[in-house]
Protein backbone atom coordinates (compact mmCIF):
# COMPACT_ATOMS: atom_id res chain seq x y z
CA UNK A 1 0.00 0.00 0.00
CA UNK A 2 2.50 2.58 1.15
CA UNK A 3 4.22 4.93 -1.57
CA UNK A 4 5.86 6.59 0.97
CA UNK A 5 4.51 7.37 4.63
CA UNK A 6 5.02 10.13 6.99
CA UNK A 7 3.88 12.08 10.27
CA UNK A 8 2.81 8.73 12.73
CA UNK A 9 -0.50 10.92 14.25
CA UNK A 10 -1.84 11.50 11.21
CA UNK A 11 -0.76 7.96 9.50
CA UNK A 12 -0.39 9.10 6.22
CA UNK A 13 0.60 7.52 2.89
CA UNK A 14 1.67 10.14 -0.01
CA UNK A 15 0.85 8.33 -3.20
CA UNK A 16 0.91 9.53 -7.03
CA UNK A 17 -2.87 10.83 -8.58
CA UNK A 18 -2.83 8.17 -10.80
CA UNK A 19 -2.91 5.44 -8.33
CA UNK A 20 -5.77 6.82 -6.35
CA UNK A 21 -8.37 4.20 -7.58
CA UNK A 22 -6.10 1.21 -7.76
CA UNK A 23 -4.99 1.92 -3.42
CA UNK A 24 -9.22 3.19 -2.54
CA UNK A 25 -10.15 -0.18 -4.27
CA UNK A 26 -7.98 -1.94 -2.01
CA UNK A 27 -8.94 -0.01 1.06
CA UNK A 28 -12.72 -0.56 0.23
CA UNK A 29 -11.93 -4.08 -0.09
CA UNK A 30 -9.95 -4.41 3.46
CA UNK A 31 -13.57 -2.86 5.21
CA UNK A 32 -12.70 0.92 5.57
CA UNK A 33 -14.95 3.75 4.85
CA UNK A 34 -14.84 6.81 3.72
CA UNK A 35 -14.21 9.81 6.30
CA UNK A 36 -13.57 12.60 4.54
CA UNK A 37 -11.55 14.26 1.46
CA UNK A 38 -9.89 17.75 2.50
CA UNK A 39 -8.19 20.11 -0.09
CA UNK A 40 -5.42 22.71 0.91
CA UNK A 41 -3.99 25.71 -1.05
CA UNK A 42 -0.85 25.17 -1.22
CA UNK A 43 1.74 27.82 -2.89
CA UNK A 44 1.71 26.81 -6.67
CA UNK A 45 -0.54 23.41 -6.23
CA UNK A 46 -4.06 21.66 -4.27
CA UNK A 47 -3.19 19.22 -1.48
CA UNK A 48 -5.84 16.50 -1.72
CA UNK A 49 -6.24 14.04 1.27
CA UNK A 50 -8.18 11.22 1.30
CA UNK A 51 -9.36 9.83 4.92
CA UNK A 52 -10.20 6.44 5.92
CA UNK A 53 -11.12 4.14 8.86
CA UNK A 54 -11.97 0.99 9.86
CA UNK A 55 -13.58 0.94 13.68
CA UNK A 56 -11.17 4.11 14.73
CA UNK A 57 -8.05 3.89 13.13
CA UNK A 58 -7.64 6.45 10.86
CA UNK A 59 -5.69 6.20 7.17
CA UNK A 60 -5.03 9.06 5.01
CA UNK A 61 -3.97 8.98 1.61
CA UNK A 62 -2.16 12.34 -0.22
CA UNK A 63 -1.16 13.80 -3.17
CA UNK A 64 -0.73 16.61 -4.81
CA UNK A 65 -2.16 18.49 -8.30
CA UNK A 66 -1.80 21.59 -10.36
CA UNK A 67 -3.94 24.08 -11.35
CA UNK A 68 -6.23 22.34 -13.66
CA UNK A 69 -5.07 18.92 -13.10
CA UNK A 70 -7.85 16.70 -13.44
CA UNK A 71 -8.54 14.12 -10.88
CA UNK A 72 -10.61 10.76 -11.05
CA UNK A 73 -13.83 10.50 -8.57
CA UNK A 74 -13.55 7.86 -6.25
CA UNK A 75 -17.81 8.03 -5.68
CA UNK A 76 -17.68 4.90 -8.01
CA UNK A 77 -16.35 3.25 -5.30
CA UNK A 78 -17.88 4.92 -2.50
CA UNK A 79 -21.16 6.77 -3.12
CA UNK A 80 -20.76 9.26 -0.66
CA UNK A 81 -17.73 11.09 -2.29
CA UNK A 82 -19.37 12.97 -4.97
CA UNK A 83 -20.30 15.30 -2.07
CA UNK A 84 -16.89 15.48 -1.16
CA UNK A 85 -15.46 15.95 -4.41
CA UNK A 86 -18.52 18.62 -5.79
CA UNK A 87 -17.77 21.13 -2.68
CA UNK A 88 -13.72 20.54 -3.36
CA UNK A 89 -14.91 21.43 -6.97
CA UNK A 90 -17.15 24.28 -6.05
CA UNK A 91 -14.60 25.74 -3.61
CA UNK A 92 -11.37 25.15 -4.83
CA UNK A 93 -11.96 24.97 -8.55
CA UNK A 94 -10.10 21.27 -8.67
CA UNK A 95 -12.02 19.49 -11.73
CA UNK A 96 -13.11 16.20 -10.60
CA UNK A 97 -14.04 13.42 -13.44
CA UNK A 98 -16.36 10.83 -13.41
CA UNK A 99 -18.38 11.60 -10.61
CA UNK A 100 -21.70 10.06 -9.92
CA UNK A 101 -23.53 13.10 -9.39
CA UNK A 102 -21.84 16.02 -10.63
CA UNK A 103 -23.84 19.61 -9.75
CA UNK A 104 -21.04 21.14 -12.83
CA UNK A 105 -20.81 23.85 -10.00
CA UNK A 106 -24.31 23.93 -8.60
CA UNK A 107 -23.94 22.14 -5.09
CA UNK A 108 -22.52 25.74 -3.30
CA UNK A 109 -24.56 28.69 -4.25
CA UNK A 110 -21.39 31.67 -3.47
CA UNK A 111 -21.17 34.66 -4.87
CA UNK A 112 -17.46 33.85 -6.00
CA UNK A 113 -16.66 31.13 -8.30
CA UNK A 114 -14.28 28.73 -6.49
CA UNK A 115 -13.20 31.45 -3.77
CA UNK A 116 -10.68 29.18 -2.48
CA UNK A 117 -8.60 28.45 -5.61
CA UNK A 118 -5.03 29.55 -6.01
CA UNK A 119 -4.22 33.13 -6.49
CA UNK A 120 -3.40 33.93 -9.72
CA UNK A 121 -0.21 36.48 -10.37
CA UNK A 122 -2.48 39.23 -10.61
CA UNK A 123 -4.51 38.70 -7.59
CA UNK A 124 -0.90 38.48 -5.38
CA UNK A 125 -0.02 41.64 -6.77
CA UNK A 126 -3.28 42.99 -5.68
CA UNK A 127 -5.29 43.36 -8.80
CA UNK A 128 -7.86 40.34 -8.08
CA UNK A 129 -11.77 40.52 -7.08
CA UNK A 130 -11.73 42.48 -3.59
CA UNK B 1 -45.22 5.79 -16.56
CA UNK B 2 -46.36 8.60 -14.27
CA UNK B 3 -45.64 12.07 -14.69
CA UNK B 4 -42.79 13.41 -12.83
CA UNK B 5 -43.07 17.00 -11.04
CA UNK B 6 -40.40 18.87 -9.05
CA UNK B 7 -41.00 20.39 -5.35
CA UNK B 8 -38.53 22.61 -4.04
CA UNK B 9 -38.24 21.49 -0.02
CA UNK B 10 -36.95 24.84 1.55
CA UNK B 11 -34.87 26.81 1.90
CA UNK B 12 -36.98 28.28 4.33
CA UNK B 13 -39.80 25.46 5.53
CA UNK B 14 -40.99 24.67 8.73
CA UNK B 15 -39.35 21.88 9.66
CA UNK B 16 -35.85 23.67 8.77
CA UNK B 17 -34.21 25.76 11.88
CA UNK B 18 -31.64 26.76 8.46
CA UNK B 19 -31.32 26.99 4.60
CA UNK B 20 -30.85 24.52 3.03
CA UNK B 21 -32.95 23.49 -0.41
CA UNK B 22 -33.89 20.06 -1.79
CA UNK B 23 -35.56 19.54 -5.33
CA UNK B 24 -37.94 16.38 -4.81
CA UNK B 25 -38.33 14.40 -8.16
CA UNK B 26 -42.03 13.35 -7.55
CA UNK B 27 -43.74 10.49 -9.44
CA UNK B 28 -47.51 10.76 -8.01
CA UNK B 29 -46.60 11.00 -4.11
CA UNK B 30 -43.71 9.21 -4.41
CA UNK B 31 -39.83 10.80 -4.31
CA UNK B 32 -37.62 9.20 -7.22
CA UNK B 33 -34.64 11.83 -6.88
CA UNK B 34 -33.36 14.59 -4.76
CA UNK B 35 -31.35 17.47 -5.73
CA UNK B 36 -29.66 19.19 -2.93
CA UNK B 37 -28.11 22.85 -3.30
CA UNK B 38 -26.46 24.64 -0.41
CA UNK B 39 -24.79 27.88 0.23
CA UNK B 40 -27.38 30.24 1.51
CA UNK B 41 -25.08 30.52 4.49
CA UNK B 42 -21.65 29.93 3.38
CA UNK B 43 -19.62 32.53 5.44
CA UNK B 44 -15.76 31.29 4.33
CA UNK B 45 -15.07 31.20 7.95
CA UNK B 46 -12.34 28.03 7.21
CA UNK B 47 -10.67 30.74 4.93
CA UNK B 48 -10.24 33.64 7.54
CA UNK B 49 -7.90 31.20 9.33
CA UNK B 50 -5.20 32.55 6.92
CA UNK B 51 -5.70 35.87 8.62
CA UNK B 52 -6.70 35.91 12.01
CA UNK B 53 -3.77 35.05 14.72
CA UNK B 54 -4.06 31.57 15.52
CA UNK B 55 -5.11 32.15 18.83
CA UNK B 56 -7.77 34.28 17.83
CA UNK B 57 -9.16 31.98 15.75
CA UNK B 58 -10.79 30.01 18.49
CA UNK B 59 -13.83 32.94 18.23
CA UNK B 60 -14.42 32.31 14.94
CA UNK B 61 -14.61 28.00 15.60
CA UNK B 62 -16.87 28.49 18.40
CA UNK B 63 -19.31 30.80 15.99
CA UNK B 64 -19.43 27.93 13.29
CA UNK B 65 -22.73 27.38 14.79
CA UNK B 66 -24.89 28.00 17.90
CA UNK B 67 -25.22 24.35 18.56
CA UNK B 68 -21.81 22.95 18.81
CA UNK B 69 -20.48 25.75 19.38
CA UNK B 70 -18.52 24.85 22.84
CA UNK B 71 -17.24 21.57 20.60
CA UNK B 72 -16.04 23.57 17.93
CA UNK B 73 -13.70 26.28 20.08
CA UNK B 74 -12.72 23.20 21.89
CA UNK B 75 -11.69 20.86 19.46
CA UNK B 76 -9.65 23.23 17.58
CA UNK B 77 -7.73 24.05 20.46
CA UNK B 78 -7.28 20.42 20.77
CA UNK B 79 -5.80 20.34 17.53
CA UNK B 80 -3.58 23.09 17.90
CA UNK B 81 -2.56 21.75 21.05
CA UNK B 82 -1.83 18.75 19.67
CA UNK B 83 0.19 20.17 17.17
CA UNK B 84 2.44 22.20 20.06
CA UNK B 85 2.70 19.43 22.31
CA UNK B 86 0.72 21.24 25.07
CA UNK B 87 -0.24 18.86 27.82
CA UNK B 88 -3.40 20.19 29.55
CA UNK B 89 -3.92 20.13 33.53
CA UNK B 90 -6.20 17.17 34.25
CA UNK B 91 -8.91 19.30 35.60
CA UNK B 92 -8.76 21.20 31.96
CA UNK B 93 -10.18 18.01 30.61
CA UNK B 94 -12.66 17.31 32.82
CA UNK B 95 -13.88 20.41 31.96
CA UNK B 96 -14.31 20.26 28.68
CA UNK B 97 -15.75 16.88 28.89
CA UNK B 98 -18.34 18.07 31.48
CA UNK B 99 -19.25 21.12 29.04
CA UNK B 100 -19.32 18.94 26.19
CA UNK B 101 -21.83 16.80 28.03
CA UNK B 102 -24.04 19.65 28.72
CA UNK B 103 -24.04 20.70 24.81
CA UNK B 104 -24.77 17.13 23.48
CA UNK B 105 -27.79 17.05 25.96
CA UNK B 106 -28.76 21.17 24.71
CA UNK B 107 -28.45 20.21 21.17
CA UNK B 108 -30.50 16.95 21.72
CA UNK B 109 -33.37 18.80 23.69
CA UNK B 110 -33.34 21.59 21.20
CA UNK B 111 -33.44 18.62 18.49
CA UNK B 112 -36.90 16.64 20.23
CA UNK B 113 -38.29 19.96 20.20
CA UNK B 114 -38.25 20.42 16.52
CA UNK B 115 -39.03 16.88 16.18
CA UNK B 116 -42.31 17.43 18.35
CA UNK B 117 -43.26 20.85 17.00
CA UNK B 118 -42.73 18.94 13.47
CA UNK B 119 -45.18 16.80 13.88
CA UNK B 120 -47.31 19.00 15.78
CA UNK B 121 -47.22 18.28 19.31
CA UNK B 122 -46.98 21.59 20.82
CA UNK B 123 -47.05 20.46 24.30
CA UNK B 124 -43.86 18.04 23.54
CA UNK B 125 -42.25 21.04 22.10
CA UNK B 126 -43.00 23.12 24.91
CA UNK B 127 -41.84 20.44 27.90
CA UNK B 128 -38.66 19.32 25.74
CA UNK B 129 -37.59 22.86 25.71
CA UNK B 130 -38.56 23.90 29.17
CA UNK B 131 -36.27 21.07 29.97
CA UNK B 132 -33.54 22.85 27.89
CA UNK B 133 -33.49 26.21 29.38
CA UNK B 134 -32.45 24.55 32.69
CA UNK B 135 -28.98 23.28 30.65
CA UNK B 136 -28.67 26.73 29.06
CA UNK B 137 -28.87 28.01 32.73
CA UNK B 138 -26.25 25.81 33.51
CA UNK B 139 -23.76 27.36 30.62
CA UNK B 140 -24.82 30.81 32.01
CA UNK B 141 -24.12 30.19 34.99
CA UNK B 142 -20.65 28.79 34.59
CA UNK B 143 -19.58 30.62 31.44
CA UNK B 144 -21.64 33.87 31.31
CA UNK B 145 -23.11 32.82 27.76
CA UNK B 146 -25.78 30.86 27.23
CA UNK B 147 -24.67 29.76 23.66
CA UNK B 148 -21.12 30.63 22.66
CA UNK B 149 -18.99 29.92 25.90
CA UNK B 150 -15.34 31.60 24.68
CA UNK B 151 -14.03 29.72 27.68
CA UNK B 152 -12.05 27.67 25.81
CA UNK B 153 -8.41 28.94 24.67
CA UNK B 154 -5.30 27.38 23.38
CA UNK B 155 -3.65 25.32 26.39
CA UNK B 156 -6.87 25.24 28.91
CA UNK B 157 -9.50 26.97 30.02
CA UNK B 158 -10.79 30.50 30.66
CA UNK B 159 -12.93 29.94 33.51
CA UNK B 160 -13.15 26.92 36.24
CA UNK B 161 -16.70 25.60 37.95
CA UNK B 162 -15.86 25.43 41.63
CA UNK B 163 -17.24 22.30 43.70
CA UNK B 164 -20.17 23.95 44.92
CA UNK B 165 -21.67 24.64 41.77
CA UNK B 166 -20.21 21.42 40.22
CA UNK B 167 -22.07 19.39 43.16
CA UNK B 168 -25.42 21.65 42.23
CA UNK B 169 -25.18 20.74 38.66
CA UNK B 170 -25.49 17.47 39.92
CA UNK B 171 -28.66 18.09 41.72
CA UNK B 172 -29.82 19.86 39.11
CA UNK B 173 -29.33 16.86 36.65
CA UNK B 174 -31.08 14.90 39.28
CA UNK B 175 -34.16 16.49 38.50
CA UNK B 176 -33.53 17.38 34.78
CA UNK B 177 -33.73 12.87 34.83
CA UNK B 178 -36.88 12.94 36.21
CA UNK B 179 -38.66 14.99 33.55
CA UNK B 180 -36.73 13.47 30.83
CA UNK B 181 -38.33 9.99 31.84
CA UNK B 182 -41.99 11.84 31.59
CA UNK B 183 -41.31 13.31 27.94
CA UNK B 184 -39.19 10.08 27.18
CA UNK B 185 -42.05 7.95 27.40
CA UNK B 186 -44.60 10.30 25.44
CA UNK B 187 -42.26 10.22 22.72
CA UNK B 188 -41.46 6.67 22.78
CA UNK B 189 -44.26 5.05 23.90
CA UNK B 190 -47.05 7.28 22.40
CA UNK B 191 -48.67 5.65 19.19
CA UNK B 192 -49.88 8.85 17.50
CA UNK B 193 -45.62 10.00 17.66
CA UNK B 194 -44.78 6.48 16.66
CA UNK B 195 -47.03 6.56 13.44
CA UNK B 196 -44.91 9.24 12.56
CA UNK B 197 -41.45 7.57 12.89
CA UNK B 198 -41.67 3.73 12.89
CA UNK B 199 -40.76 2.52 9.32
CA UNK B 200 -40.04 5.71 8.26
CA UNK B 201 -36.51 6.21 6.62
CA UNK B 202 -35.19 2.95 7.26
CA UNK B 203 -31.44 2.77 6.99
CA UNK B 204 -29.75 -0.70 7.18
CA UNK B 205 -26.47 -1.40 9.15
CA UNK B 206 -24.79 -1.78 5.54
CA UNK B 207 -25.61 1.31 4.22
CA UNK B 208 -25.14 3.05 7.42
CA UNK B 209 -21.44 1.90 6.74
CA UNK B 210 -20.88 1.98 2.68
CA UNK B 211 -22.17 5.90 2.93
CA UNK B 212 -19.78 6.44 6.02
CA UNK B 213 -22.53 8.04 8.29
CA UNK B 214 -21.90 9.61 11.67
CA UNK B 215 -23.56 9.83 15.15
CA UNK B 216 -26.62 8.92 15.82
CA UNK B 217 -28.23 8.37 12.55
CA UNK B 218 -25.28 5.23 12.09
CA UNK B 219 -25.65 4.34 15.65
CA UNK B 220 -29.16 3.81 15.06
CA UNK B 221 -28.62 1.40 12.16
CA UNK B 222 -26.70 -0.79 14.73
CA UNK B 223 -23.23 0.52 14.55
CA UNK B 224 -21.58 0.31 18.00
CA UNK B 225 -18.84 3.48 16.87
CA UNK B 226 -18.78 6.52 18.91
CA UNK B 227 -15.33 8.62 19.15
CA UNK B 228 -15.60 9.39 22.22
CA UNK B 229 -14.18 5.68 22.82
CA UNK B 230 -11.02 7.16 21.52
CA UNK B 231 -10.60 8.57 24.85
CA UNK B 232 -9.56 12.31 24.43
CA UNK B 233 -10.13 14.46 27.53
CA UNK B 234 -11.73 12.54 30.57
CA UNK B 235 -13.23 10.04 27.98
CA UNK B 236 -10.50 7.50 28.75
CA UNK B 237 -11.57 7.52 32.29
CA UNK B 238 -14.66 7.44 32.59
CA UNK B 239 -17.19 4.07 32.02
CA UNK B 240 -19.55 3.91 29.02
CA UNK B 241 -20.62 2.51 26.15
CA UNK B 242 -22.05 3.82 22.43
CA UNK B 243 -25.52 3.72 22.56
CA UNK B 244 -27.36 1.65 19.32
CA UNK B 245 -30.55 0.50 17.66
CA UNK B 246 -31.33 -2.01 15.57
CA UNK B 247 -34.01 -0.98 13.26
CA UNK B 248 -32.33 1.84 11.61
CA UNK B 249 -35.46 3.71 11.22
CA UNK B 250 -36.38 7.64 12.50
CA UNK B 251 -37.94 5.85 15.50
CA UNK B 252 -34.45 4.38 16.18
CA UNK B 253 -32.91 7.77 16.01
CA UNK B 254 -35.05 8.97 18.70
CA UNK B 255 -34.40 6.11 20.45
CA UNK B 256 -30.71 6.56 20.27
CA UNK B 257 -30.62 10.41 20.99
CA UNK B 258 -33.13 10.26 24.21
CA UNK B 259 -30.96 6.87 25.49
CA UNK B 260 -27.99 9.45 24.74
CA UNK B 261 -29.62 12.10 26.97
CA UNK B 262 -29.66 9.77 30.19
CA UNK B 263 -25.75 9.00 29.51
CA UNK B 264 -24.91 12.31 28.92
CA UNK B 265 -26.07 12.75 32.52
CA UNK B 266 -24.47 9.67 34.00
CA UNK B 267 -21.03 11.00 32.17
CA UNK B 268 -21.38 14.33 34.41
CA UNK B 269 -21.99 12.31 37.63
CA UNK B 270 -18.83 10.49 36.88
CA UNK B 271 -16.67 13.13 35.73
CA UNK B 272 -17.93 15.26 38.82
CA UNK B 273 -17.04 12.54 41.17
CA UNK B 274 -13.42 12.45 39.30
CA UNK B 275 -12.30 15.74 38.61
CA UNK B 276 -8.92 16.64 40.49
CA UNK B 277 -7.93 19.76 41.93
CA UNK B 278 -5.75 22.00 39.91
CA UNK B 279 -4.94 24.41 37.53
CA UNK B 280 -6.80 24.93 34.43
CA UNK B 281 -4.45 26.47 32.14
CA UNK B 282 -0.90 26.00 31.13
CA UNK B 283 0.91 28.96 29.61
CA UNK B 284 1.69 28.63 25.85
CA UNK B 285 4.78 29.90 23.90
CA UNK B 286 5.57 29.90 20.69
CA UNK B 287 3.80 29.06 16.94
CA UNK B 288 2.21 25.38 15.84
CA UNK B 289 4.17 24.64 13.02
CA UNK B 290 2.48 21.16 11.32
CA UNK B 291 -0.74 19.07 10.81
CA UNK B 292 -3.16 17.00 12.81
CA UNK B 293 -6.63 15.70 12.83
CA UNK B 294 -8.21 16.12 16.22
CA UNK B 295 -11.67 13.62 16.09
CA UNK B 296 -14.15 13.99 18.18
CA UNK B 297 -17.99 12.57 18.95
CA UNK B 298 -20.31 15.85 18.76
CA UNK B 299 -24.03 15.52 19.60
CA UNK B 300 -24.64 15.27 15.64
CA UNK B 301 -21.40 12.69 15.93
CA UNK B 302 -17.87 12.12 14.67
CA UNK B 303 -16.03 15.68 13.37
CA UNK B 304 -13.25 15.95 12.04
CA UNK B 305 -10.78 19.25 12.67
CA UNK B 306 -7.78 19.55 10.38
CA UNK B 307 -5.42 22.05 11.21
CA UNK B 308 -1.96 22.68 9.01
CA UNK B 309 0.16 25.33 11.06
CA UNK B 310 3.18 26.65 9.11
CA UNK B 311 5.07 27.92 12.06
CA UNK B 312 3.67 31.29 12.09
CA UNK B 313 0.94 33.21 13.83
CA UNK B 314 -1.22 32.43 10.83
CA UNK B 315 -2.39 29.14 9.72
CA UNK B 316 -2.37 27.32 6.47
CA UNK B 317 -5.61 25.72 6.78
CA UNK B 318 -8.52 25.04 8.80
CA UNK B 319 -10.82 22.09 7.87
CA UNK B 320 -13.91 20.86 9.87
CA UNK B 321 -15.27 18.01 8.28
CA UNK B 322 -18.73 18.23 10.36
CA UNK B 323 -21.12 14.85 11.15
CA UNK B 324 -23.76 16.70 8.99
CA UNK B 325 -21.78 17.27 6.08
CA UNK B 326 -21.27 13.26 6.41
CA UNK B 327 -24.65 12.38 6.86
CA UNK B 328 -26.36 14.08 3.90
CA UNK B 329 -25.64 11.95 0.98
CA UNK B 330 -27.50 9.39 2.84
CA UNK B 331 -29.91 11.42 3.87
CA UNK B 332 -30.39 11.67 0.20
CA UNK B 333 -30.28 8.21 -1.06
CA UNK B 334 -32.61 7.36 1.83
CA UNK B 335 -35.28 10.09 0.54
CA UNK B 336 -35.67 7.87 -2.49
CA UNK B 337 -38.93 5.61 -2.80
CA UNK B 338 -40.40 7.92 0.24
CA UNK B 339 -43.64 9.35 0.43
CA UNK B 340 -43.71 12.94 -0.05
CA UNK B 341 -45.34 12.95 3.73
CA UNK B 342 -42.39 11.57 5.00
CA UNK B 343 -39.80 13.38 4.02
CA UNK B 344 -40.02 16.07 6.78
CA UNK B 345 -39.45 13.24 9.25
CA UNK B 346 -36.45 11.80 7.65
CA UNK B 347 -34.67 15.04 7.19
CA UNK B 348 -35.52 16.02 10.86
CA UNK B 349 -34.40 12.76 12.27
CA UNK B 350 -30.47 13.17 10.68
CA UNK B 351 -30.71 16.23 12.76
CA UNK B 352 -29.24 18.38 10.42
CA UNK B 353 -26.91 21.17 10.72
CA UNK B 354 -26.81 23.47 7.75
CA UNK B 355 -24.17 26.10 9.64
CA UNK B 356 -21.96 22.63 10.49
CA UNK B 357 -22.39 21.93 6.21
CA UNK B 358 -21.80 25.34 4.79
CA UNK B 359 -18.76 26.79 7.72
Amino acid sequence: MAESSSDDSMNLVEIRPESLLNQVTELKARGYRLVQICSTTLKDRYELTYSFSVKYDLLNLRFTVAEGQKVESISPIYPSAYFYENEIHDLFGVPIEFMTVDFRGGLYRTAVKAPYRLKSEEDQEGGGPK
Amino acid sequence: MSTRSVVPFGPHHPVLPEPIHLDLVLEDEKVVDVVPSIGFIHRGLEKLVEKKDFNEFVYIAERMCGICSFMHGMSYCEAVEHIMGVELPPRAKYLRTIWSELSRMHSHLLWLGLLADAFGFESLFMQSWRIREKILDMFEASTGGRLIFSVNKIGGQRKDMDNAMLHGFVETLGGIETELREIASTFLGNSAVNSRLQGVGRMTKEQAQLYGVAGPFLRASGVARDTRELGYDAYGDLDFEPITADAGDCYARTQVRIRELFQSIDLIRQAVAKIPEGGVAVPVRGFPKGEYMMRVEQPRGEAIYYVKANGTKFLDRFRVRTPTFANVPAMIELMKGCQLTEIPMLVLTIDPCVSCIER
